[in-house]
């Protein structure tokens, strides 16, 4: 493994995306059997310190630290000393002190998980910080693409809502693109990022002329909160123009597909009955996204080994 | 009081320069006696010049001395210390302590504390009592004790007709009003520089138009008063543009910029180390080269350091949340004379006698180096070279933006108000 934490996909290199994901498909193949759990990583101690209310993303992590045979210590937020004013510094310094080789850190500040790096001598991976970075969740996304659709060299991405907020959009253009694919980013010109500069992207505000050249049509949770900044006139007007109605996915192409990170808001970014269509894949992504979390946890804390001795029983199926 | 010979030096002022010995005694200068008239100054302390050049004292017209209130940050006796191993002499505290100095009691007992400083710490005074920008501080009680220069540093004042009024009011006090240029609603809490690095690293930005708004309504409203104007910190190309036209249009204004905004830039706050997060933020690499340019042509007055001690546990906080703010007092004369392409002569004059002139602090400091005037003095070795260790600084934080750089550099001595402070890099007190 090249290095000790995974903070975000825009340092990683191609060849890194693609050891991940090609371990994915080992883990997923993990997944299918009747015991799906493996001794890979008995004896390691991975923790979760959550700043930031969070249900599939922990849930996921743990299901995957627990197939992986891993300890787990389950650091809760709300219960901890952190309410009674410890520093985050001492937090991390007090998790370890009792001894862990894995912190998965997710905060509402960007950075976070960066500067916890800087502490701690084991491994740091960023369950999401603030607007900047949520890695894992590009990984399992780019999985589920290549799952669906054979690769992503080559796709038309639509990444489509409120693409300055979100830190699945910063990580899913950097995946995407390293791997191949062109990404137009689609929202009102409040919610992009102030500069794009630099960014291997189109800015688009039609998402009635971009459905139609998409292979994938990604969509943004949108947040009540933006209204009250003068980001938005209304969700109804959102709705309106950049949600995915009924009459907007016969725009796309026969095989496009639609992807979520959830939580959903049925009825605002996207359209009830759109959610539930064949074409729909949110199911797949959250399927895939423990097999991701655990080819990341594997990647960082495993013998690196030869994988089949890690995974004994490969053909059990 | 010990008499001190300053022997070997070249002697600079806003006068020139020469080769001479400076002879102190009583806190004056006793006697300058150029290279070659033979006369051996005798005193009880000798303080090697060799190589070096000797100035007017250093004035900061932006320290944050953060006493009364957070003295596990700096003290103003840690802070003056700071400062005159920085070649400072003279300090002007910033108003926003715990109270904030806005009121006779609170500036009286920075100036008592000060007193017993090893450099001269004057005070300004806040221009809204509490710094809350709602009702005017007791400007002319505050000027009757010295104060020179007001502002509610720290936040600008929003509002444009108080401003207006405190141009007005002041007018009658011969007092300077120094703005931090923020429009609070427009730069929205932002933890960086608003651009392309705040966007790819996911950090709330503010805009360089929340600095430049403000600049441009004080402008208009030093116009309107005929009130005199200081900006403070000024980060942008836009606002130094804004300024030139203001002096050349005749209005009283004048302005600083720090050491951190000519030597770093946004890209800094990719580590997402707070110690990188200052208020104004560090900006575009075209805005370092518009400060620079600034410098060289004159339409900036004066560097201030914005020295602003924070505590390690403060500065560990997330980005978004820690406080802004980085150390100055000790690296601003090396940061310029390593990344300033300017003489030295130059830089003295950005650093001693312009800002001493601001805030009427030229009776006893930045004025010629010649008998009968205060001695206040610091001895510049420009060649020495030095790597910031922040272990090694006086200040009681350590929130250097500069650890690990090689500087080239050095405060050798420095006299104030006739004491040899500090000797060898050493302070003496």
């Amino acid at each position: 493994m090249s290095a000790r934490h995974l903070l975000g996909i825009a340092e990683l290199e191609v060849a890194d995306i693609e050891r991940l994901l090609r371990l994915t498909d080992s883990f997923v193949e993990v997944g299918r059997r009747r015991m799906p759990k493996v001794p890979a990583l008995q004896g390691r101690t991975v923790t979760w310190l959550f700043y930031e209310s969070s249900t599939r993303t922990r849930l996921s992590f743990e299901q995957a630290a627990k197939r992986l045979s891993a300890d787990t210590l389950n650091f809760s937020v709300p219960t901890s000393s952190v309410n009674k004013g410890e520093s985050l510094r001492d937090t991390v310094a007090t998790i370890e002190a009792m001894g862990v080789d894995a912190i998965v850190v997710r905060h509402a500040s960007s950075g976070v998980p960066h500067q916890v790096a800087r502490w701690v001598s084991g491994s740091v991976i960023n369950a999401g910080d603030g607007w900047h970075e949520h890695p894992t969740q590009a990984l399992l996304d780019c999985y589920t693409i290549r799952d669906h659709l054979g690769g992503l060299d080559g796709l038309h991405i639509a990444i489509v809502g409120d693409i300055n907020h979100s830190r699945v959009a910063r990580s899913d253009v950097w995946a995407f693109t390293k791997l191949g694919a062109e990404v137009t980013l689609v929202a009102p010109p409040t919610l992009l990022p102030p500069s794009v500069e630099g960014w291997p992207v189109r800015v688009d505000h039609d998402l009635d002329a971009v459905l139609p050249t998409v292979d994938v049509v990604y969509l943004l949770r949108m947040q009540r909160e933006r209204m009250l900044e003068a980001l938005l006139p209304s969700l109804r007007e959102y709705t309106a123009c950049y949600g995915l109605t009924r009459r907007r996915v016969d725009l796309l192409r026969d095989k496009a597909i639609v992807m979520h990170p959830g939580p959903m808001n049925r009825g605002v970014e996207i359209a009830a009955d759109v959610a539930d269509l064949p074409r729909s894949v949110v199911i797949d992504q959250v399927r895939n996204g423990v097999a991701v979390r655990m080819a990341v946890l594997y990647d960082l804390l495993g013998s690196g080994a030869d994988l089949s001795r890690d995974l004994p029983g490969r053909d059990a199926r | 009081m010990k008499t001190i010979a300053i022997r070997g030096g070249e002697v600079v002022d806003a006068t020139g320069s020469r080769r001479a010995d400076v002879l102190v005694e009583d806190g004056r200068i006793a006697a300058v006696v150029p290279e070659g008239e033979g006369r051996d100054l005798v005193a009880d302390v000798t303080l090697d010049a060799g190589g070096c050049v000797v100035a007017p004292g250093l004035v900061d017209l932006h320290t944050h001395l953060r006493q009364p209130g957070a003295e596990e940050a700096e003290t103003i006796e840690t802070g003056a210390r700071a400062a005159v191993l920085g070649g400072f002499t003279c300090v002007l505290a910033m108003p926003n302590t715990t109270p904030a100095i806005d009121s006779a009691g609170v500036a009286r007992e920075v100036l008592e504390l000060g007193r017993a400083a090893c450099c001269d710490v004057r005070t300004s005074a806040a221009i809204t009592v509490g710094r809350a920008g709602e009702q005017l501080t007791p400007m002319a009680e505050l000027a009757a004790l010295g104060v020179r220069l007001f502002t509610d540093d720290g936040t600008g004042v929003q509002d444009g007709r108080l401003m207006r009024r405190a141009l007005e009011y002041a007018s009658a006090l011969g007092v300077v009003l120094a703005q931090h240029c923020e429009d609070a609603v427009l730069s929205g809490g932002g933890a960086m520089n608003e651009g392309a690095w705040s966007s790819r690293l996911g950090l709330p930005g503010q805009p360089a138009e929340a600095e430049e708004v403000m600049v441009m309504r004080d402008v208009a409203l030093a116009r309107m008063t005929g009130g005199r104007v200081h900006f403070q910190h000024l980060s942008t190309r836009r606002s130094l543009e804004l300024v030139a036209a203001a002096k050349a249009e005749g209005l009283r204004v004048t302005c600083e910029v720090t050491p951190h905004h000519f030597t770093l830039t946004e890209a800094c706050c990719a580590s997402y180390d707070p110690v990188f997060k200052v208020n104004p933020p560090l900006r575009t690499d075209d805005d370092v080269a518009a400060v620079r340019a600034g410098l060289a042509s004159g339409v900036v007055d004066c560097i201030a350091t914005d020295h602003a001690p924070h505590t390690p546990e403060a500065k560990e906080q997330p980005f978004d949340q820690a406080p802004p703010g980085m150390l100055g007092l000790e690296t601003a004369l090396a940061l310029a004379l390593t990344h300033l392409d300017l003489p030295i002569a130059e830089v003295l004059a950005l650093m001693s006698w312009r800002p001493a002139a601001i805030i009427g602090a030229d009776d006893a400091h930045g004025g010629p180096i010649a008998e009968g005037r205060p001695a206040n003095l610091c001895v510049v070795d420009p060649s020495a070279t030095w790597t910031v260790d922040p272990d090694r600084l006086a200040s009681r934080s350590r929130n250097t933006p500069y650890a690990g750089m090689r500087l080239t550099g050095r405060v050798r001595h420095t006299v104030v108000d006739g004491e040899a402070v500090v000797i060898d890099a050493e302070a003496q007190r």
